[in-house]
This record gives structure tokens, C-alpha cells and sequence, in this order.
């Protein structure tokens, strides 16, 4: 395979892990003390979560597949955590941390993930589909690059009905091979749409590494360029940095209507979904490297203690208390109800569910 | 003979085919290093290199057409999907392109592919990876669909579908690949559209293909045991081409039918063999012919009500039960 010449990386990626260079950029310059507290509970939130998810998944509660944002934190965060009324968000199978940025309840997620009727989607998305749509969050998409297209239609909805919003469509690095997003990159630059397509490159689609599985010159945001798009690099591991370069497509979606592909490269710490052993693909050295050199919420811990915004203490009591929360998500999901036979055949078409002079159609529309 | 597991079987399948042929390549996400999603593929890079064993990426309409495109110039592709459900972002290839194009050039053109890999429910995924598409793909006139439900049948059609000229598109199932059964050790092909009687018996014949075979052979023995009912069990192995033969035979036998399969209802697998049935066999039938097959939903994620909207045993049994009486 050709390689490209020269690798188009974030700057602050290449230099020894210290404090962001993005803490005084205007969009980080601009939060209180308290929402900088407010960001960094959420980042361990999501942390603590998906760690209480591993247990529940290994005593047999949750089946299927279980995809573990750990590691990837900063991302859904720092993109999420700019976002105002009219912007929209979609995403893949790998979708906890995106539900739990926008205000999702652990009890929801939790529930969802062991099929029980009290689950965001009563038990019957799982957890690759999420959703939330009284939150501008569309899911939770189980194929990959399936989101795509959506994305891009819910930013020609909000550009349309004339609102000053975007979407956000989030993907990993395996999912910019797929045809649906090419045609959704072509139909948002040519139709100027407020699309922000992030590209969360954790180095790994399953067990294929970046490099195995896409030629492209020099990162894959770059592949923008070919749509005639604008496009960043992004170091993912902190939060600051996210946030101080979405802000820019932000505005460009909210100004010009204009698209955008951010590529924001991050790491996951467990397996591609906990069916995968993790053991052939990488070396448990690159996972130790990321975890103690890079680790984007201990990073943030680390940069708000420097400000003084944290203290030893007040960390500690957030950590905690979003253990406890996940240990009470996690007793409510495993006391929870299951949805009935009954149920399964509902949420099928509106139709169906909503009998009554608006319904349109006659005739059999659920089979024996 | 071997005791081999069907995933074991699936594999010798392939091994022995890509000795055979140097034209025979296999492709598919993860297939090569990764020794498979599913570990179908385990150790045939290492075996045969990767010429011949190709990892590709997450693009399934671009590699699955390239392998339709492959095949047309004479190699003979043998395509992974991590889940037949992945075949619907390639559905123009896989439908329009490998169905049509020997139609359409006048029989200038053979497309020799073979597209394989798991087409099931019942593993707690939700409902966009648990799809079993072999009735909508069968009713594309150019495709050729088989349903795998032993090891034996396993490793016997995937090398007919291999050695065949025309698109063959092979539905396993994750839940049987544990499974174990005989297996010979010399060279042998289940030819396409064969049914076989896994169970001989004289007061029902149950229709199945797929688990559902597994599931109606359980319910067999219930029904033997529990009932007294003798009841035959035909596996279809193959979708498309049908053996009307040993289906109608049966019936004529028994003069009962009940057709299970993990289908949705509408247009199943089994609308086509009811209506096969009542078309030749109208006059044998000393009752309706009644089917089982999923509760009419999209798949639904809780594992529990899962388990229940597919067809299980005591399901086939109710109904088998209900055409006897
Ligand atoms: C169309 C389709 N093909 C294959 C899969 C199986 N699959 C699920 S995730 C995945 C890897 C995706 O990797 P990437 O896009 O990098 O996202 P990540 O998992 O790293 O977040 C694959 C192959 C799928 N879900 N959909
Ligand atoms: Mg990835």
C-alpha cells in the first residue's frame, strides 16, 4: 500500500503530555469554575459507568455486545459539552458515553443494557442503540457508517426549518471506508449543510489497525479536501484542545452552514467489544503507554488541579460519587422489569400504535 | 469419521478448496490476521498466505463487488460477512449485479462467488444484527441460497457452493458453531438443492431449515416421547434450488405438515412451501398445513423476550400438536 509522505498528526500530539496549551483559547477561557467542575464530573462519570458495565457484563447480566468508550472520554466531552439548542448529535454502536454527555440517566443506560423495560429504549435497542431524541441525540447506530447519511440529514432538517444548529456525526476510523459516508461527505459540502463529522480515530477498527485498513494522504480528515471541506486534526486527550477546535466548525456550521471533518485521534483501553480478548492485534506495552502518558480524564483532573479549580478532596468526592451512582444504576437495572411477550410486538408503526381517526391504512400490518 | 464442530467443518471446507484451487480466495473483514470474527478462518492465513487470505476494510458494497467483478474473470471469491445483516449495504451488488449479470449478457457471463457467513437471531444483538435474509434473497431468479444446520451439511454445501458457477450465498448460524457431528474425512459435496430427512417418521413431517431443524428435532423427540407421534423431520439445506421432491414425498407419507423456520411470517421461507404443498400435494393432506416461525417484530434486544420471539420448542410442539389433532 502507498504510504503518504508525510503524516498530517496534531502538534501537541507529537510533544510530551503536560499542561494544554488550550486552556486560555476564548472557548475554555470562558467557563466558571463551576462549569469547568461540571465537565470534569461528567468525563468521570462516563468513566465510571462503563467500568461498572465490565462487571455486569461478566456476571452474565448484560449480553450481546458491550463497546467501552474508556479511554475516549474527551471526545464526546469536549464536542458535546459546546453544544446549545439547535445542535444534534448521532453516532455508532459505541454510544454510552455520547448518551451520558447529554444528560442521559445512568439508571436508563444501565437498564437498557440488561434488556429491562425501564431502558432509555425498553429493552429493545441494547447497547448499540441509544437514543434520546428529546436531547438532540439520534442514537446508537449498530452499522457502521449507517449514521452518516442520518447526520447529515438531520443538519438539512435544522438548516431547512431555518434554526442556527448543526449535527455532529461521530464515527470511528474503520467507518470512513464505508460508501455512505463518502456520499454523505459529497452531499454536505455540495449542499453546504451544518454537518460536523468527527472521526474518532482510536487507532483500531476491531483488530485492523489505522494502517491496514484505509490509504489516505496523511490523515483521514484530510480526505475532506476531495469534497472540497474543511477539516482539523484534533489531539483527543485533552478536552481543552476538543473543545477549542470544534468551536471553529461549530461556527462554521452556524455561520456559513458550512461542513466540516474533524479528526480526533484517541485510544480505547479495552477490547473492540468484550467479546474481543484483546490479545493478538496490539501490544499490552501501547495500552500502558496511553493509559498512564495520555489518560484524557486524569489529564483534565491534572490541568484544573494546576488551576486550582479542583483540590485532592473535591476530585476524590467526584469520583466517588459517580461510583455510587453507577453502583445504584446497576441495582436498579438488575431490579428492573422485563418488557412482555406482548411488547414485542409494539413500537412497530406508529400505525399500530396509534389507532384512531388519523390513521391512514387498512388491512393486516403484524403477521402470525 | 471425524466428530468435528460446524465451525471446524466450515473451515476443512475452505482448507480443502483452496488446495484444490488456486483460484479460490477468501475475503472478509478480520479474516486473515485476526483469524476471523468467528474464528471460522483461524490459521488459513498462516497456511496459505495472504495472497490467498485478504483482510479488507469496513466496506462491504466496494469488496463484495470487486469479489462479483473477481469472479466474472474467473477467480473464485469466497466472501465473508461478520453477519449477513452487512449485506444490506451491498445489496445492489449482491441482488442487482451477482443475480443479474449471467441475465442479463445473454449467458456471456458466470459469477462464480460465494458470499458466506452468519444470517441469525438469538444472540442478544438487537435487531440490526440479527437478520436471516435467505427468503428475500431467494426470490431474486440468478442467486442461489443454502441454509446450513449440521456440520456434516456445513462443510458438504459450502464446497458445492464453491465448485458452483453460479452466486451461492451460504447462511450459517453462531449459535451452531459449537455444535458437533460426523464428519467424513475423504472428499465429498452435499450438492445444492437436496433436502435430507434428518428424522424418518410417519404421522407429521416437519418442514425446517437452519436451527430450526435443531429446535424441530428436539420437538420431535417430545412429541415421540410425550405424545406418541411419530414425527418426520425434513431439513430443506437448500433454499434456492428447492427439492420440491422429498418435501412432497413426505407429506404424501405422513398426510400432515408443519413448516418451522426463525423467519419473520411474511413471505417466509415457508409461504413457498405451503403453497408447493397445497399445489401438489392438496388431495394427501388430512389437515391444514401450519406454520411456526418468529413473533413479527424487528428483533428485539432483552434476551429473554428474544428466546421468546423466536421459535422454540415448546412452540413446535403446541403447534404440532394442533395439526394432529
Ligand atoms: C456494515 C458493517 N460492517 C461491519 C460491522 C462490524 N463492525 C462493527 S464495529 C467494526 C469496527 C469499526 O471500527 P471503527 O470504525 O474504527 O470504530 P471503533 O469500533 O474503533 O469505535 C466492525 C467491523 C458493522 N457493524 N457494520
Ligand atoms: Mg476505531
Amino acid at each position: 500500500m502507498a504510504k503518504p509522505a508525510v503524516l498530517t498528526h496534531p502538534e501537541s500530539l507529537k510533544r510530551p503530555a503536560g499542561p494544554s496549551e488550550y486552556a486560555k483559547d476564548p472557548v475554555n477561557a470562558a467557563l466558571t469554575k463551576a462549569e469547568k467542575i461540571a465537565l470534569y464530573t461528567k468525563m468521570a462519570r462516563i468513566r465510571h459507568f462503563e467500568q461498572r458495565c465490565i462487571r455486569i457484563y461478566q456476571q452474565g447480566k448484560i449480553g450481546g455486545f458491550l463497546h467501552l468508550y474508556v479511554g475516549q472520554e474527551a471526545v464526546a466531552a469536549g464536542t458535546i459539552s459546546l453544544l446549545g439548542k439547535h445542535d444534534h448529535l448521532i453516532t455508532g454502536y459505541r454510544d454510552h458515553g455520547h448518551g451520558l454527555m447529554v444528560g442521559m440517566g445512568m439508571n436508563e443506560c444501565m437498564a437498557e443494557l440488561t434488556g429491562r423495560v425501564t431502558g432509555c429504549s425498553q429493552g429493545k435497542g441494547g447497547s448499540m442503540h441509544y437514543f434520546a431524541p428529546d436531547k438532540n441525540y439520534w442514537g446508537g447506530h449498530g452499522i457502521v457508517g449507517g449514521q452518516a447519511p442520518l447526520g447529515t440529514g438531520l443538519a438539512y432538517a435544522v438548516k431547512y426549518m431555518g434554526q442556527k444548529g448543526s449535527c455532529l456525526v461521530y464515527m470511528g476510523d474503520g467507518a470512513v471506508n464505508q460508501g455512505a459516508v463518502h456520499e454523505a461527505y459529497n452531499l454536505a459540502s455540495l449542499w453546504d449543510l451544518p454537518v460536523i463529522f468527527v472521526v474518532e480515530n482510536n487507532g483500531y477498527s476491531m483488530g485492523t489497525s489505522q494502517e491496514r485498513s484505509t490509504a489516505h494522504p496523511g490523515c483521514l480528515a484530510k480526505r475532506a479536501e476531495g469534497y472540497n471541506m474543511a477539516w482539523d486534526v484534533i489531539n483527543g486527550h485533552d478536552v481543552y484542545e476538543v473543545r477549542a477546535k470544534t468551536a471553529i466548525a461549530l461556527k462554521r456550521a452556524h455561520e456559513e452552514s458550512k461542513p466540516t471533518v474533524l479528526e480526533i485521534f484517541t485510544y480505547r483501553y479495552f477490547g473492540h467489544s468484550m467479546a474481543d480478548p484483546d490479545k493478538t492485534y496490539r501490544d499490552k506495552e501501547e495500552i500502558k503507554e496511553y493509559r498512564e502518558k495520555k489518560d484524557p480524564v486524569l489529564a483534565f483532573e491534572q490541568e484544573l488541579l494546576r488551576e486550582k479549580v479542583l483540590t485532592p478532596e473535591l476530585s476524590l468526592k467526584i469520583n466517588e460519587e459517580a461510583m455510587a451512582e453507577a453502583d445504584k444504576a446497576a441495582i436498579f437495572a438488575d431490579e428492573s422489569p422485563d418488557p412482555t411477550v406482548a411488547d414485542i410486538t409494539k413500537h412497530i408503526y406508529w400505525e399500530e400504535d396509534n389507532r384512531g381517526p388519523k390513521t391512514t391504512s387498512r388491512g393486516t400490518i403484524i403477521f402470525e | 469419521m471425524a466428530v468435528i464442530s460446524y465451525r471446524e467443518a466450515l473451515r476443512a471446507a475452505m482448507r480443502e478448496e483452496l488446495k484444490r484451487d488456486d483460484k479460490v480466495v477468501i475475503m472478509g473483514e478480520e479474516v486473515a490476521q485476526f483469524n476471523g470474527a468467528y474464528k471460522v478462518t483461524e490459521g488459513l492465513l498462516k497456511e496459505f498466505g495472504p495472497k490467498r487470505i485478504v483482510d479488507t476494510p469496513i466496506s462491504e458494497a466496494g469488496f463484495i463487488g470487486l469479489g462479483i467483478g473477481a469472479s466474472m474473470l474467473g477467480i473464485r471469491p469466497v466472501m465473508e460477512l461478520m453477519f449477513w445483516s452487512f449485506s444490506y449495504v451491498a445489496f445492489d451488488q449482491i441482488v442487482n449485479n451477482a443475480g443479474n449479470i449471467r441475465y442479463m449478457s445473454g449467458g456471456l457471463i458466470n459469477c462464480p462467488i460465494v458470499i458466506r457467513g452468519p444470517g441469525n437471531g438469538g444472540t442478544n444483538v438487537g435487531a440490526t444484527h440479527s437478520h436471516t435474509p435467505e427468503a428475500i434473497l431467494a426470490s431474486h431468479p440468478g442467486i442461489k441460497v443454502v441454509c446450513p444446520a449440521t456440520p456434516y451439511d456445513a462443510k458438504g454445501l459450502l464446497k458445492a457452493a464453491i465448485r458452483d458457477n453460479d452466486p451461492v450465498y451460504v447462511m450459517e448460524n453462531t449459535i451452531l458453531y459449537n455444535d458437533k457431528g460426523e464428519v467424513p474425512d475423504e472428499d465429498y459435496i452435499v450438492p445444492l438443492g437436496v433436502a435430507d430427512v434428518k428424522r424418518v417418521g410417519t404421522d407429521l413431517t416437519i418442514v425446517a431449515h437452519g436451527r430450526a431443524v435443531i429446535t424441530s428435532l428436539k420437538a420431535a423427540e417430545i412429541l415421540e416421547q410425550e405424545h406418541g407421534v411419530s414425527v418426520e423431520v425434513v431439513d430443506l439445506r437448500s433454499i434456492r434450488p428447492l427439492d420440491e421432491e422429498t418435501i412432497l414425498a413426505s407429506v404424501r407419507k405422513t398426510h400432515r405438515a408443519l413448516l418451522v423456520e426463525e423467519n419473520k411470517p411474511f413471505c417466509g421461507v415457508d409461504a413457498q412451501v405451503a403453497y408447493l404443498i397445497q399445489s401438489k400435494a392438496f388431495d394427501e393432506l388430512d389437515a391444514p398445513i401450519h406454520r411456526v416461525s418468529s413473533i413479527d417484530a424487528p428483533q428485539i434486544y432483552c434476551k429473554r423476550m428474544e428466546d421468546q420471539q423466536l421459535p422454540d420448542v415448546n412452540r413446535v410442539v403446541r403447534e404440532a400438536l394442533k395439526v394432529l389433532a
